[in-house]
């Protein structure tokens, strides 16, 4: 199985009106959870992360692929996030052509900054640019312009990283002419690689909250999806096809390290909220479901645990007999039939950190992927790909004419797979990238 | 707690004074009652607790008295004693031929107003029901102990309007017990004794029978003429049933059986009758051995004026919504229902009524009874169709309409009395001409109150008058209404098509005005209701094959959500797993996948469309049919 890194940096300079992810703007969070002492904290758990999984009969192949997201990566030094890659090389091994990203922040890099990625390892730098059009930046509290951003590419260029941008659309008082401009701009800078997301308001951050106020215009689906076909086709005129719903890229230039998580591969997250994947088969599924009695599967204390009570949660819940028997959870245990196992992160980093101190790994909660949700994640992953699903994978699961009917209403299209033993292989349409959800919805009726 | 001297079926009828209380909702009637019950010492005082008489855990939230009853209290007047009847009558305008029984049950009536409020709409109505049954009238203010209280200026009013003097209006107060032994000696002095004939065969007015679940079925009887022991067998004059009488008694407070009820005596009877309509209030109870000839007059099924359907939102609990309609008929024989099948609701009831309080406390006591979580349809009058080939439908529910050309369409009709501060004549008068009210006289009570008589069509009452006038008039304005015959009207049933289907539930019958506003604004309302689809969803509205209104919901076009990377699959997985489980949830109407909760909130009446669109709409309409 094909193993990836994830290492989650949850610092940045600001937090951003619009932001929802696991990210601190204090530099200081206690117990050893600073910029200053992240990357040694990180290396710790990548070595309880590997200890458990030698405990638990699960041998991955060395790292295909290792990706620094945020947060902002690049708010440490170079060097640390040069360290954190090193730990990743001698703890599991990187594979001779792994693909090695970290996200950027257009204004905490420079060349210099940028050279140390290069000659420490890294291949590939995805810069968050959002916008090319100076109000909508200011609507998502971003401080740099695109000249950042250019400045940032010419460098990557270089030093020889592939590149890649971040475009938000559908921010309010965002028009389809701002859009347009943003489009223009990334292809503009020649990018082989975009990621274009619709805005996503969750309700309490900033943003969520002067919508509901009344003080900022709701998104609205149609103008999504009016940008999303601009973007599309503008896209694709200039030589970048869409991999993935929000990814456009030249032949060959596709994140490798996303395509994993589309195609569940296996993955360890390493970081405060960050979350792992692991396929449990063979020898570790034995493990998974023979030695463990109790069932934590869907652990109370997974979602946003807490700064306050997180540790005593985290006591609770069946960690603290590890810390006795440290390294490693030996207890973490799944429901008899799971294929696969989640675990995250817990999400507030000194209270992670707390853990790794303790000697455990610091998951704030785990649940147990049975075969059915095994069969849902993939099927809604794989389905939001080019390369498309494999309808003879779940055959005898979901009958040809639910293929057929979703063909037929415009929203996939079904052509015979080029590969030997594939069947016939179900694409998303244009109308099906955006209605995507119905698609899955239809389908799931036969899981 | 003492011991009555005076034993039921031995009471001469020169020592029994039987009487009723008229007050409005809140006008405190429940706590002079009690404060009476309490004073005649037969309620000890560690039992005594607050509206002692009503029983039902509705009633004591709601304040109000549903289901009357009737209590024997002996009270002595320079050292005799004498027993009275006291008999708690509804006080509410659906409940008018149950409030007449109980008028006619007794020989004098203690109408109690409040002294901050002064008298109601409802009351009045009562009280002129109380006069034309040549009752005494005993004038009272009570929560005289309120710093808001006027008594000077209400003991005017009511001086007005029974003609007697302000100084004759006692005044009391329920809270402190101020004035009610006063209240009582006047009762004692001033209602007539019964006057029937002991001597002749037994009649019994019926003027309440309630369900109790110990029990079985409990009938309140005021004994006219001769007396019925408990070992006879008893005969209903009206329905035509004998029963074996199982326990005889008076309420003193509690049920206390006695060997026999004589003439002028207040009781009740237990017999094995199975639910309230085999035991009908207005009927009237004699001897089976030995019967009267003529019934007491006054005897009438009661006529359910408002209907509507009654559906469980999970469809599972139909049986359970059959079982818990059965159980409230035991104690409501007003209460009619049918099985009803809606494309949009499914099964349920369709349900009449008396009225819209009526229909109110059935729901809620369905829910809160019986744990049922319901929808109603719009509420609906009877109607007489008459179609152009000439026959005559019998229209409650609109789904009876009749298609095709109508000749004639008679609806019920109310007279309204509305009592009103008259600075809100002006509303009140725009409020009813809306609602298509003819206006009859107009009587100042005093100078600054106000009685206004209309005609209005029950229809419109029942749709959402009352709310509107008491918004339109600060809450100020009280309404009595009464059946006032029928009348032709220019009526039209309007249809609700979702994506050229036709939805049961949201059909109405409205006058032909008020079709476009009806068809306008469900429309809007739907549209905002039911979620975007893969297809664009003409909703309409329509008379007949016309489309007098139309709503479009736009084609979905995107519900993908942008990003799906490691920490977001669980979540998106969880959130697919939910929505797929809330469409099982959802009706197919055609194609189109409509939430249960779409129907609610649009059956649901809320705010009536003041925005502009809604107007313009509205006008567009009616000019295209002009």
């Amino acid at each position: 199985m094909t193993f990836e890194v994830y290492i989650h940096v949850p610092f940045c300079m600001r937090r951003c009106g619009y932001c929802d992810f696991n990210t601190y703007t204090a530099r200081d969070l206690g117990e050893g959870a600073s910029r200053g002492n992240y990357a040694r904290m990180a290396v710790r758990e990548m070595e309880l992360v590997r200890a458990w999984q030698a405990a638990h009969g699960i041998r991955e192949q060395k790292a295909a692929t290792v990706f620094f997201g945020g947060g902002t990566p690049t708010i440490l030094p170079a060097a640390d996030l040069v360290a954190m890659l090193d730990a990743v090389r001698r703890i599991w091994g990187i594979e001779p052509d792994a693909e090695i990203t970290t996200e950027a922040n257009p204004d905490t890099v420079d060349a210099d900054y940028i050279k140390r990625l290069a000659d420490g390892g890294f291949t590939r730098i995805s810069f968050g640019m959002q916008s090319a059009v100076p109000h909508v930046l200011a609507t998502l509290d971003r401080r740099h312009t695109p000249a950042n951003v250019e400045a940032g590419l010419r460098a990557a260029d270089a030093y020889g990283l592939r590149s890649s941008v971040d475009l938000i659309y559908g921010a309010p008082g965002e028009s389809l002419e701002d859009w347009r401009t943003s489009v223009r701009t990334a292809i503009g800078l020649g990018v082989n690689h975009v990621s274009a997301y619709a805005l996503t308001i969750a309700p309490h951050t900033k943003m969520g909250r002067m919508i509901a106020a009344g003080a900022l215009p709701k998104p609205s689906d149609d103008d999504e999806a009016a940008k999303y076909e601009i973007a599309d086709e503008a896209f694709a005129d200039a030589g970048l096809h869409w991999y993935e719903i929000s990814n456009w890229a030249r032949p060959g230039y596709e994140s490798r390290h996303n395509l994993g998580y589309w195609r569940n591969v296996d993955w360890a997250g390493i970081g405060p909220g960050a979350h792992s994947h692991y396929r449990l088969e063979g020898e570790a599924a034995g493990v998974a479901s023979s030695s463990l009695e109790s069932s934590v599967v869907d652990n109370p204390q997974s979602k946003d645990c807490g700064a306050g009570d997180a540790v005593a949660r985290h006591d609770d819940a069946g960690f603290r007999k590890t810390a006795a028997t440290a390294p490693g959870i030996s207890s973490i245990s799944v429901a008899a039939g799971s294929v696969g196992l989640r675990a995250w992160d817990i999400a507030h980093p000194r209270t992670w950190a707390h853990a790794i101190n303790a000697g455990t790994v610091p998951w704030g909660g785990c649940e147990g992927i049975t075969a059915r949700e095994d069969r849902e994640e993939t099927l809604m992953l794989g389905l939001r790909l080019r390369e498309g699903f494999d309808t003879s994978r779940f055959a005898g699961i979901i009958p040809d004419d639910a293929w057929v009917s979703l063909q037929s209403e415009g929203l996939i299209t079904l052509a015979p797979g080029s590969r030997a033993g594939q069947g016939c292989i179900a694409v998303p349409t244009l109308r099906g990238r955006l209605l995507n959800d119905l698609i899955i919805e239809h389908l799931f009726d036969h899981l | 707690m003492i011991e009555p001297k005076n034993k039921p079926g031995f009471t001469d009828q020169s020592l029994i004074r039987n009487f009723c209380i008229i007050a409005h909702i809140d006008h405190g009637k429940s706590t002079v009652a009690d404060r009476i019950l309490q004073l005649s010492g037969i309620v000890p005082q560690r039992e005594m607790h607050d509206r002692f008489l009503d029983r039902m855990d509705i009633e004591q939230e709601r304040g109000i008295t549903i289901k009357s009853q009737a209590v024997r209290v002996p009270w002595t007047v320079d050292g005799t004693e004498y027993t009275l009847g006291m008999i708690d009558t509804p006080g509410h305008v659906d409940f008018t031929y149950e409030v007449s029984r109980a008028l006619a049950a007794c020989e004098g009536a203690v109408l109690l107003v409040d002294a901050t409020q002064g008298i109601e709409a409802q009351t009045l109505s009562n009280l002129y029901m109380a006069i034309d049954h040549d009752l005494t009238i005993i004038p009272v203010l009570n929560k005289i102990d309120l710093p808001s209280a006027e008594p000077d200026k209400h003991a005017e009013e009511i001086a007005g309007l029974i003609g007697c003097k302000p100084q004759d209006v006692l005044r009391v107060s329920g809270k402190t017990g101020e004035g009610v032994a006063d209240l009582l000696d006047t009762i004692v002095m001033d209602v007539p004794a019964p006057h029937g004939d002991p001597k002749a065969p037994a009649r019994a007015l019926i003027f309440d029978s309630v369900y109790d679940s110990y029990r079985g079925i409990v009938t309140y009887i005021r004994m006219v003429d001769g007396e019925l022991k408990s070992r006879e067998k008893l005969h209903m004059m009206g329905i035509g049933m004998t029963h074996d009488p199982i326990e005889i008694g008076v309420i003193s407070p509690d049920m206390t059986p006695t060997k026999a009820l004589g003439a002028g005596e207040v009781g009740y009877v237990i017999t094995g009758a199975k639910d309230v309509s085999q035991s009908k209030v207005g009927d009237t109870i004699t001897s089976a051995i030995k019967p009267a000839s003529e019934p007491l007059p006054g005897y009438r099924d009661p006529k359910p004026m408002v209907y509507a359907g009654l559906f469980p939102i999970d469809n599972a609990q139909f049986p359970e919504l059959r079982d818990a309609l059965d159980k409230l008929k035991l104690n409501d024989a007003a209460l009619i229902y049918e099985p009803e099948t809606s494309v949009a609701l499914g099964f349920g009831f369709r349900c009449g009524f008396l009225g819209l309080l009526h229909m109110e406390i059935v729901c809620e006591r369905l829910e809160r009874e019986f744990g049922l979580d319901l929808i109603s349809t719009a509420p609906s009058v009877p109607y007489e169709v008459t179609a152009e080939d000439g026959t005559v439908h019998h229209v409650t529910n609109p789904s009876e309409f009749p298609e095709g050309k109508i000749k004639k369409i008679v609806e019920p009709m109310v007279a309204a009395d509305i009592i009103t501060p008259k600075e809100f004549i002006g509303s009140v008068m725009d409020l009813c001409q809306e609602h298509r009210g003819e206006m009859g006289d107009m009587e100042y009570l005093s100078p600054e109150r106000v009685e206004m008589h209309y005609r209005i069509p029950l229809a419109e009452i029942v749709f959402d008058f009352f709310d509107q006038l008491k918004s339109r008039t600060k809450g100020y304005a009280s309404l009595d209404y009464h059946e006032d015959g029928e009348q032709a009207a220019d009526l039209v049933k309007v249809d609700i098509l979702i994506q050229g289907e036709k939805v049961d539930a949201f059909s109405a019958i409205v006058h032909r005005d008020k079709a476009y506003s009806y068809g306008v604004m469900m429309t809007k309302k739907l549209r905002e209701l039911i979620p975007r689809q893969q297809f664009e969803i003409p909703i309409q509205a329509a008379i007949g094959s016309r489309i007098i209104a139309r709503e479009n919901i736009r084609a979905l076009r995107k519900d993908v959500l942008a990003k799906c990377y490691g920490g977001d699959i669980t979540r998106k997985r969880k959130l697919l797993e939910k929505q797929k489980a809330g469409k099982k949830r959802m009706k197919m109407l055609g194609h189109v996948e409509v939430p249960q909760e779409a129907f609610i909130a649009a059956l649901s009446t809320g705010e009536a469309g003041n925005d502009r669109d809604t107007k313009d709409k509205i006008r567009a309409a009616q000019k295209a049919d002009n």
